[in-house]
């Protein structure tokens, strides 16, 4: 339960200080850290705008994605804080349910109707569906290094030997990192400040969204990013205690939401064309990892 | 339940077995005797009673065999066939009762989906005797233990369900794919004959315990090759790639409640060949394991790859299917690495994630089909592109299907998820697992697994999106609720355990386990509690009522919140553009076409693109015809070279009698003599020895 509580109290700022940390690179002052849980605030007491084509899926869509994302996150440990629910193979209920709300944001944006919702329900479905085997081969990794098929065993078993271990852990680092980024929809897949609705993939789902709707939407996607932050920070903390836990598990988001930050503000989105090519590359680095662990395990 | 079960088996002991067969074919002859001279409505009655009746004498002794006593009677059977056991087992009963959930519900939707055709009596006729004979044929091959009469059976199911297919046979396309199908069964009745008929000749018995003789006799290599031939011919009954290509021309050819039957059972019977195949041969589980395993990996992805291309649903389902038995294979073959590798833990996962998709896949894919044939007949059409904003005419079929889509894709609260869940479980208990060998194996599943789950999530956002949100793309005509009523209570029925299996795995998985405890032989899945993770269960059905509560929650919340809120209903924003046209949706096309540049090598797509070009442009057009690669290099190009070598003698062909009469005396002349100049040769090879 606390470890549900750390993730939603990181939840709060992720997204504030990766504008800070934008607006800063740009040389802007920028809005404060907790702006984004006002905008929601805001959204929430708003009345809404449903466009005329949209059925009742619509509707329910935003409040199931916001669910599978609340789901995920009680499966996922803090350190040596279990997830309310722990099992042998969570990550693969943990996948799942957050598949569920995918599912169910597709939908809607097929729902409305629009060609530009469309192309970006395509995107999306396609680029999440290229992700997967990534995470998959990632956790199988984790499984077979330290014989154990959940979140919290693997993550407290994991501790770092050899410097071959110390590689795998910044390759499996970038690779949970590089997944958050394709799941949150950010940089260099997609880029959330696009202005033109052929350009963007998460943005154009959810362009006829409005109101309470939206601000759920906004709040599941603030959620994720602290999620994945979490699960990178698992691989630091191992079996510290709590308090040393929290900090550690504080500055990792922080030292995440800087890095996106950074890379969003030196970096331009790649062609789309190119993106698929991008996450295949993922697998490939979660392969390595994975043979990496047969070369520590020396059974290659 | 173990009391229940007791004083049934008590009361069915009183019953002799002789007797009951005899009523049970008694009942068979009567119904199918019975439906020509009823009426089109009175046919369905006949067939749906009869199958009631069938179904609850099978089920009860498959339920006893579900308990855990096996139920067997010998028969004495003719001088040609030797004996007959007939057993009941639980790997049988579970099939059993999976075969008649399936035919009811069928039958059921049939009888809806027929009403349409009232008119064509002698089609209808022919259509419920071959259904009946079907589910006979079914229940037979599952409960005998000799392998001619089991062949009988089996060839009493493939032409019943030719029958059930070419339904519609003034439509060539139907014919075609019936032939096309009728012929690829008989191939694996041919592979299936030449098993038996291999293990006769060693063992002179045509009981299925002979092959367990040959099996401990012969070597381990022909134990394997025997596994192949049986294997193979019963690979091409499941739709395992490279023996698929029957598949996706049959289903979209047969009415829809015939599609949801052969999804929901026929292939299954396959797969339960092949399953007692590995219960009585025991090959070396470590290559069959392998084995299987690829042909699962490579079923599931090629499956659900084609199948994001398909436009046509029926079509776009029934490569589903294959995908589907895809995911079976890969928890078998886990199943078999498993044993092989002396694991009896990752092998109990195995084999019951599979049993249990079996289960899963019969109902939501007959839940799909029958939402199709819905769709159908409310649209008169199975072209997705011309489909759209069905939601709004058609609103419990779109909310079933989109639950059958839901389950189909594996996601929790559903009951695809519970079984996916097992088959991952098992594979990374694998990795987990020390000593345990093939990790490579492993991997390669787990990464085809995983990118099935992703494919499948694609292709069905595609399919429900297109058909049923949105707006309609072409005037279709359709009045708007005409769904049919009865249709839908066994769609409801089929929801209802769909829900309930995703959301108690606890009660439903330990189901499976005396089937699996045939495979596991000496570890007994009710005694070892530690052999099988039925907490981690429980825990995943918590995860799931916790993750539809929480839903229902939050939505609860909105509509408390945005109660007293203005809503205002406005057109889809299109950059300020406010005539919204339909023609300006995505298609299945557009949505599929990302997925389709990219897989492009592997698929075989005709496409026909006509641009906008020119002062005056013409109309422009963009359409796509997705071919199978495996079919054109399997089926049609070899056929194709056999076409053109057998070709070369068709001077013999001249169409003269007298030559035909000269062949005939030629072809017996030749019989005639060949014995005497083979007699002379051996004689002359004598004398010229014995100089």
């Amino acid at each position: 339960m606390i470890s549900l509580l750390f993730i939603l109290l990181a939840s709060l700022f992720f997204s504030g200080i990766i504008i800070r940390t934008k607006s800063l690179a740009s040389g802007r002052k920028g809005p404060g850290i907790m702006q984004p849980v006002k905008d929601i605030l805001r959204l929430f007491r708003k009345g809404s705008v449903m466009s005329r084509t949209t059925s009742l899926v619509f509707q329910v869509a935003p409040s199931i994605y916001l669910a599978s994302v609340i789901m995920a996150i009680l499966v996922v440990p803090v350190g040596s804080l279990p997830g309310v629910f722990s099992f042998r193979g969570d990550f693969v209920f943990f996948a799942y349910a957050l598949a569920l709300g995918k599912f169910f944001c597709i939908i809607a944006a097929l729902d409305t109707g629009s060609s530009f919702e469309g192309m970006g329900a395509s995107r999306e479905a396609l680029f999440s569906m290229l992700a997967e085997p990534a995470f998959f081969i990632l956790m199988g990794s984790l499984a077979l290094l330290t014989g154990h098929t959940s979140f919290q065993d693997m993550f407290a078993a994991l501790h770092f030997g050899s410097y071959v271990s110390y590689m795998l852990g910044v390759l499996a680092t970038l690779v949970l990192i590089l997944i958050a980024m394709i799941e949150n929809s950010r940089m260099p897949v997609d880029d959330p400040k696009t202005h033109l609705e052929l350009t963007m993939v998460h943005e154009v789902m959810i362009l006829d969204n409005s109101g309470f709707d939206l601000g759920l939407i906004l709040s599941a996607g603030h959620l994720k990013f602290a999620m994945y932050g979490a699960l990178i920070a698992n691989f630091f903390t191992g079996n510290l205690s709590v308090p040393l836990t929290l900090a550690v598990f504080l500055g990792t988001q922080v030292f995440c939401a800087v890095a996106i930050g950074l890379t969003e503000s030196f970096m331009a989105r790649y062609r789309m064309n190119h993106n698929p090519q991008f996450i295949f590359t993922l697998s490939s680095v979660a392969l390595l990892i994975f043979f990496g662990v047969l070369v520590i395990l020396g059974r290659i | 339940m173990s009391n229940f079960a007791r004083s049934i088996s008590i009361s069915w002991i009183n019953f002799r077995p002789m007797e009951m067969i005899t009523a049970y074919f008694v009942l068979v002859v009567v119904s199918v005797a019975l439906i020509p001279f009823t009426g089109a409505r009175g046919k369905g009655i006949v067939a749906l009673c009869s199958i009631l009746a069938a179904s609850v004498m099978s089920s009860v002794p498959a339920v006893i065999a579900l308990t855990g006593t096996p139920v067997q009677y010998l028969f004495e059977g003719s001088q040609v066939t030797g004996v007959i056991p007939v057993r009941f087992d639980a790997l049988s009963g579970w099939f059993i009762l999976i075969i008649n959930l399936t035919f009811i519900t069928g039958t059921l939707y049939g009888m809806h989906y027929l009403k349409a055709y009232a008119s064509r009596r002698q089609d209808l006729s022919l259509h419920w005797a071959a259904t009946i004979l079907a589910h006979t044929g079914l229940l037979g091959i599952c409960v005998v233990q000799n392998s001619l009469i089991f062949l009988m059976f089996w060839e009493l199911m493939a032409i019943t369900t030719f029958l059930m297919v070419i339904f519609e046979s003034e439509k060539p396309e139907t014919l075609k794919a019936g032939i096309n199908y009728l012929i690829q069964s008989h191939i694996s009745v041919l592979l299936l004959m030449l098993g038996f008929i291999w293990v006769a000749a060693r063992t002179g018995s045509f009981r299925f315990s002979a092959i367990r003789i040959f099996a401990e006799q012969e070597p381990r290599i022909e134990n394997f090759v025997l596994f192949l031939c049986f294997f193979a011919g019963f690979g091409i009954k499941a739709g395992l790639v490279p023996f698929h290509t029957w598949l996706p021309h049959a289903h979209p050819a047969a009415p829809s409640h015939v599609s949801g039957m052969m999804s929901g059972v026929i292939i299954k019977i396959g797969i339960f060949g092949i399953l007692k195949m590995l219960l009585l041969i025991r090959p070396d589980f470590i290559t069959t394991g392998l084995l299987i395993l690829t042909f699962g990996v490579v079923s599931g992805v090629y499956g659900v790859m084609l199948a994001i291309v398909q436009h046509n649903i029926k079509k776009l389902l029934a490569y589903h299917s294959i995908e589907n038995i895809g995911i079976i294979a890969i928890g078998i073959g886990m199943g078999c690495l498993g044993l092989g590798s002396r694991h009896p833990g990752i092998a109990a996962l195995g084999f019951a994630g599979a049993l249990l998709h079996t289960l899963n896949h019969a109902l939501f894919k007959s839940l799909l089909f029958y939402g199709a044939g819905n769709i159908y007949q409310h649209t008169h059409t199975l072209d997705m592109e011309r489909m759209g904003g069905l939601g709004r005419t058609i609103p419990r079929t779109s909310l079933l299907f989109l639950i059958a889509a839901l389950a189909i894709c594996g996601l929790p609260p559903f009951n695809g998820f519970v079984s996916e869940f097992l088959i991952y479980n098992g594979m990374f208990s694998g990795l987990g697992a020390s000593g345990f060998q093939d990790i490579w194996a492993l991997i390669f599943a787990i990464f085809g697994l995983a990118l099935i789950g992703g494919m499948a999530l694609f292709c069905f956002t595609k399919a429900y999106g297109i058909m049923f949100l949105g707006t309609p793309r072409a005037n279709l005509g359709g009045h708007p609720g005409n769904e049919g009523r009865n249709g839908l209570i066994p769609m409801y029925v089929l929801t209802a355990l769909i829900l309930a299996i995703g959301m108690l795995p606890g009660v439903f998985v330990p189901l499976t386990h005396k089937a699996v405890n045939l495979f596991l032989q000496q570890a007994d899945l009710s005694v070892r509690k530690d052999l099988f993770p039925m907490e981690t269960l429980r825990m995943a059905g918590a995860g799931a009522l916790v993750l539809t509560g929480l839903a229902g929650l939050i939505f609860w919340i909105r509509s408390r919140c945005t109660s007293g809120k203005v809503v205002t209903g406005e057109p889809t924003w299109g950059c300020g553009y406010a005539a919204e046209s339909s023609k300006a949706q995505y298609t299945a096309s557009s949505f599929a076409r990302s997925f389709r540049k990219l897989a492009g090598p592997l698929l075989s797509i005709d496409r026909k693109k006509a641009d906008i070009s020119g002062v005056f442009p013409g109309e422009s057009t963009h359409a796509t015809h997705p071919g199978d690669k495996t079919e054109i290099w399997l089926i049609d190009l070899p056929l194709r070279r056999f076409h053109a070598f057998i070709a070369r003698f068709s001077f013999l062909q001249n169409g003269s009698l007298q030559g035909y009469i000269l062949y005939g005396l030629l072809f017996i002349t030749l019989v005639l003599t060949v014995p005497v100049i083979a007699e002379k040769l051996m004689s002359w090879i004598d004398f010229l020895k014995g100089l």
